[in-house]
């Protein structure tokens, strides 16, 4: 019972981890999302080139680089900033992807009743496409967050205190393996479960903000602009 | 020890091409075996028999949300105190195979549902016998509107096939770090490394892609 705290320290880590590198990929994967729908051409090419080539690196490759080859250029990171700047940058790049899609998938008719109805293109992002792009992300979305959690399992190498790297460590002192890791394995599938409900959760929620039927009864008045003056 | 240094590169280049060979043989053998439990797991999912759907549904879930890393510890150090003792090549093949044929028992069954039911109905007419249903009905039919997911999870493959190196399996990944640890020199070999991954991967999913147009272009 004493390896109980070991587990708790490595449990923190492992979350501090997984949202720090959450945060950070949602940000970015936004931004390069933008970056790929933007009009010019030069801006559309790089954020082409930044999803084709994290996507093509695999995630320990990246992770070691950052942390053992970027200090050869006088980029020295601490384990942590490493770990979450690398899981963070890798799953960016099929983040970008999902917002993308999510973004395209948006029907063609509501950005034409934005332009009828005379929004900015601010409103128009902010009001009727963000929303409705959110929800269809989510399940990938959710998808990814798991292929993240499991990601994070990635930084013990880098010496980072995760929970996979203090089990390696128990196993180290205590010798018997199979306990350890079969807890360790139950941990990481519990968590994923928490993972799937919460976006499941966030998916009824945000669809239920969508799904807005039109209400029965006399058509309201609409103060006419022209005449409010 | 900093910078680039071509002399060096040219060097070490000959030992991590062989890693980069290595690392494709076990893409190789871990895409035979996933797509052969992936089936298996496909086929037992579409069981009438309820413990074996439930049960085989749970494993895939339980592999699909547990991290490679782990399940190769777990298969290099657990089980040999059941007194299955595996060479870390073996291990690591086994570990490739069934995470992703995990994955990939999804990707079948959703192939497996696009096959019309018509498609089944006709098998039964014609008294297939239900393997001849399998392999010369549903099979082809499923396997050519999966076959390019199937590539990207292969590339998957090949790129998360680096973790191999924590149970020490010298593939690609491996050599980098014998080499970088050897002159302190990390920066050139894990550059080498980043690029040669990222060239397969990009090559391979080029070609993916390529299949993929020809056969919308040929389905339509």
């Amino acid at each position: 019972l004493t390896y109980l705290s070991q587990f708790s320290d490595g449990l923190s880590v492992t979350l501090e981890i997984f949202f720090t590198a959450a945060g950070i990929g949602a940000v970015l994967s936004i931004v390069v999302a933008g970056a790929r729908l933007a009009r010019p051409p030069l801006v559309r090419r790089v954020a082409w080139m930044y999803v084709e080539f994290f996507r093509g690196v695999s995630a320990l490759v990246l992770l070691f680089w950052v942390f053992y080859a970027l200090p050869a250029l006088g980029v020295r990171l601490s384990p942590f900033t490493a770990g979450v700047v690398a899981l963070g940058v890798y799953i960016s790049a099929y983040g970008a992807e999902v917002v993308r899609s999510a973004i395209a998938a948006v029907p063609d008719t509501q950005r034409e009743a934005c332009v009828a109805l005379h929004f900015s293109g601010r409103q128009r992002y902010r009001h009727v496409i963000a929303p409705q792009a959110f929800a269809i992300a989510l399940p990938s979305g959710g998808n990814l967050a798991i292929e993240l959690l499991k990601g994070t399992s990635l930084v013990s190498l880098v010496t980072l205190g995760d929970l996979t790297f203090h089990v390696q460590i128990l196993k180290a002192s205590i010798g018997h393996s199979t306990g350890l890791f079969t807890a360790l394995l139950a941990i990481y599938f519990v968590l994923g479960l928490f993972i799937t409900t919460a976006t499941r959760l966030l998916e009824r929620w945000a669809t239920r903000h969508l799904r807005v039927t039109p209400r029965r009864g006399p058509a309201r008045r609409i103060a006419d602009p022209t005449t409010a003056l | 020890v900093s910078g680039w240094d071509w002399s060096y590169a040219f060097r070490i280049l000959p030992e991590l091409s062989r890693g980069l060979l290595t690392t494709i043989q076990l893409t190789l053998a871990g895409a035979v075996l996933a797509m052969s439990i992936g089936l298996l797991f496909a086929a037992s999912r579409r069981s009438s028999f309820a413990p074996l759907r439930l049960g085989v549904g749970l494993v895939v879930e339980f592999i699909r949300t547990t991290p490679l890393l782990v399940q190769l510890y777990f298969l290099y150090f657990v089980l040999p105190n059941f007194g299955i003792v595996l060479s870390a090549i073996m291990t690591g093949v086994i570990g490739l195979g069934l995470h992703f044929g995990a994955f990939i028992s999804e990707v079948f069954r959703a192939g497996i549902a696009a096959v019309p039911r018509s498609q089944w109905e006709a098998a039964t007419a014609l008294h297939f016998s239900r393997f001849r249903t399998w392999r010369s009905v549903v099979l082809p039919q499923a396997l050519r509107v999966v076959a390019p997911v199937l590539g990207n999870y292969i590339i998957a493959m090949f790129k998360d096939s680096a973790l191999l190196a924590t149970i020490s399996v010298v593939e690609l990944m491996a050599r980098a770090q014998l080499i970088g640890a050897a002159t302190y020199a990390y920066f050139v070999p894990f550059t080498i490394v980043g690029v040669m991954y990222f060239a397969v991967s990009f090559v391979a999913s080029f070609g993916v892609r390529t299949v993929e147009r020809r056969m919308a272009v040929a389905s339509r």
